[in-house]
């Protein structure tokens, strides 16, 4: 998607149109991107906090490369660590071939690309689980006017209930429900995921409903003179052709869930990057706003990506490739 | 009396806000196997409504409709329809679309062998067998309605409904679809049922024609049978005094006798002009029929007497 316009250099019949097009493509937002720029580091140095001025782009840059850094050195110590336990267990297997080894856990602190990476999974978790609940409430609701007008007013007034609002239900729940000595999930993982589920439903369900009632009246009734079986005018009609609303919710979703994700994170003190920037502003070092910039643009960046994912998984399922989706 | 199809009385309201609204008032038709019967009418007079009772699709207030000794109650197999906009799933190929009918009528009558078979022989008969692996995006108008009557053809159905099916091709294509449908049906010799709005097309194609009245409370107004000798070609048939004379019947009543309510306002507008054409060509043809003394005129049944 990003090569196309590369490609269509050599492909295309107009060659000098279409570098002339490209070019505009390219040297637009990097123009925009350079006044950005300008605009934050002579806006940024006027402006005094308790922690010092605020950072401007190349303070952010260099704590960017100082949390590359500090990840790179962490994983370094790690690596020792379990060379080191390596040796000495093969110096105790030397003097008696019968011990006891033992290979302990390293137990560093969370890097920042460790962050990210929790972040992303649980987000991930909660998308699924959201998708795997809503899909077939949505299509439910969709085919059947009974069902609808039954679940309607919940949806409605669960949709805009705030992630804040749910969290510390999940997590008395959570601690309530969840008991066991040797838990396969930690708690605070499972709240952030279910918190995250709890707001990704409602877009996916809304879109859904419409998408499956909103079916072309003909299909049904090739449906109806066929007389299929319920679960292969669902498979074979229903949901391919609400494909396109459904996606549309589960993009919205996982962008909220994201959203939500990070702020669930910050109260609850749960390993992620909403962790690292509440951390960041407890810790009040003067590196500290430019590393919560830096977790700023990250966040930004996953969040893009995750939505180019879903799109790629749209284009590649959808049969409708004419449609123009962004 | 025990014809193929029978509707009898065929009476059906539709729920509005102002009350009901009675679409089709004592609907009368006995259709034999094997006939091709079209349907014409103004637009909006209930024609696709009748069709939608045979097929199972609305269920009629009063009276009802029996097909080969059962009375219809809900859609089915064995009334194929074929709609206006072809209704093809978009997502599957021509070959997957008949399929999806041939998997669900002959599920255990079939081997998957002969399926293909019967499948591949269906995509033929409309010649459609070098684009069967192709999505309707990418097949034309023309081609996507032959895909829809595949399908139909390939559930052997009793009765085949077809809801102007040419409707929305062109001059050229239309002409195409008509001599490829007359193909089939003097190879299978089908029960066809017709809705079209093309006068030559009525007269070129059926058995009879059944012309109905102007709505609310539609009825059959006429049927006049169309005595024709098969195989009927197009050409031929223009110079045939009969055709003509059969043309001009069915011009008659839908623009004399139950004239178009939305034309009836504007008197000169687009749609009198395919009447006066019709009637240019009928006057050519009573010339003609006077010197024949018109010993063969057409059958008239006048049906709500
Ligand atoms: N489901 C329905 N509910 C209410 N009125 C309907 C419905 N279907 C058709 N009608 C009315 O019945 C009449 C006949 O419609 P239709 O059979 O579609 O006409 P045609 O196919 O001859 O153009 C129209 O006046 C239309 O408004
Ligand atoms: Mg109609």
């Amino acid at each position: 998607m990003l090569i196309e316009p590369f490609l269509r250099i050599f492909t295309g019949p107009n060659k000098a149109e279409e570098i002339n097009k490209l070019l505009k493509a390219i040297v637009t937002p990097l123009v925009a991107l350079g006044i950005f720029l300008l605009l934050w580091s002579a806006g940024a140095s006027q402006i005094k906090t308790s922690l010092g001025a605020v950072p401007g782009p190349t303070q952010v840059w260099e704590q960017a490369v100082n949390l590359l850094d500090e990840h790179k050195e962490e994983r370094q110590k790690e690596a020792a660590f379990y060379e080191r336990q390596e040796k000495r267990n093969a110096k105790k297997l030397a003097q008696n071939p019968d011990a006891e080894i033992k290979i302990r856990p390293y137990t560093g602190k969370a890097t920042y690309l460790d962050q990210i990476w929790t972040s992303i999974y649980t987000v991930m978790t909660g998308f699924l689980i959201a998708s795997l609940i809503a899909i077939p409430i949505g299509i439910m609701c969709g085919l059947s006017p009974l069902i609808y007008t039954a679940l309607n007013p919940l949806i409605q007034i669960f949709k805009p209930v705030s992630p804040l609002a749910w969290l510390p239900i999940v997590m008395m729940i959570v601690s309530a429900v969840y008991v066991s000595d040797d838990p396969m999930f930690d708690k605070s993982y499972l709240n952030s995921a279910i918190t995250v589920t709890l707001c990704c439903l409602w877009p996916t369900i809304i879109n859904t409903t419409v998408g499956v009632s909103s079916i072309d009246k003909d299909l049904i009734n090739v449906s109806k003179v066929l007389r299929l079986t319920w679960l292969t005018k669902v498979f074979k009609i229903v949901i391919p052709s609400s494909i396109p609303m459904m996606f549309a919710g589960l993009r919205v979703s996982l962008g909220i869930g994201w959203m939500v994700l990070i702020a669930a994170e910050m109260l609850a003190q749960n390993p992620g990057l909403g962790k690292f920037v509440w951390d960041e502003f407890q810790n009040g070092s003067s590196n500290s706003l430019a590393r919560i910039m830096v977790a700023v643009f990250t966040i930004g960046l996953v969040g893009f990506l995750l939505d180019r994912l879903m799109l790629m998984l749209q284009k590649s399922i959808s049969w409708d490739k004419s449609a123009v989706i962004r | 009396m025990d014809s193929y199809l029978e509707l009898s009385h065929v009476t059906i309201d539709f729920p509005t806000p102002n009350g009901p609204f009675r679409a089709l008032d004592k609907v009368k038709l006995s259709i034999e196997k094997g006939e091709f019967i079209s349907l014409i009418g103004h637009s909006g007079c209930g024609k696709s409504t009748v069709l939608n009772i045979i097929a199972g699709l609305h269920q009629a207030t009063e009276g009802g409709v029996i097909l080969n000794g059962k009375e219809v109650s809900e859609p089915g197999p064995d009334r194929a329809v074929v709609f206006q906009n072809h209704s093809l799933l978009p997502w599957m190929t021509a070959y997957e679309n008949v399929e999806l009918a041939v998997k669900q009528v002959f599920k255990n009558q079939k081997s998957k062998e002969e399926m293909k078979e019967w499948i591949e022989h269906n995509l033929e008969l409309v010649h459609m067998s070098h684009a069967m692996d192709k999505r309707p995006d990418e097949l034309s108008g023309g081609m996507k309605q032959r895909v829809g009557i595949a399908r139909a053809l390939s559930m052997e159905p009793k009765v085949m409904l077809m809801d102007e099916p040419f409707g929305a091709l062109d001059a050229l294509t239309r002409a195409h679809m008509q001599d490829s449908l007359m193909e089939i049906q003097a190879e299978l010799n089908n029960t066809v049922i017709m809705i079209t709005h093309d006068v030559d097309e009525a007269v070129l194609l059926s058995d009879r024609i059944v012309m109905m009245t102007n709505g609310p409370a539609a009825t059959v107004g006429e049927i006049l049978k169309v005595d024709l000798e098969r195989p009927r070609d197009r050409l031929a048939l223009a110079e045939v005094p009969e055709y003509n004379h059969y043309r001009a019947e069915v011009v008659r009543f839908l623009h004399e006798r139950y004239k178009n309510p939305e034309a009836e306002e504007e008197a000169d507008s687009g749609s009198d002009v395919d009447a006066e054409t019709a009637m240019a060509s009928e006057e050519k043809a009573e010339v003609q029929d006077k010197q024949k003394k018109e010993d063969d005129a057409p059958v008239l049944y006048a049906v709500n007497d």
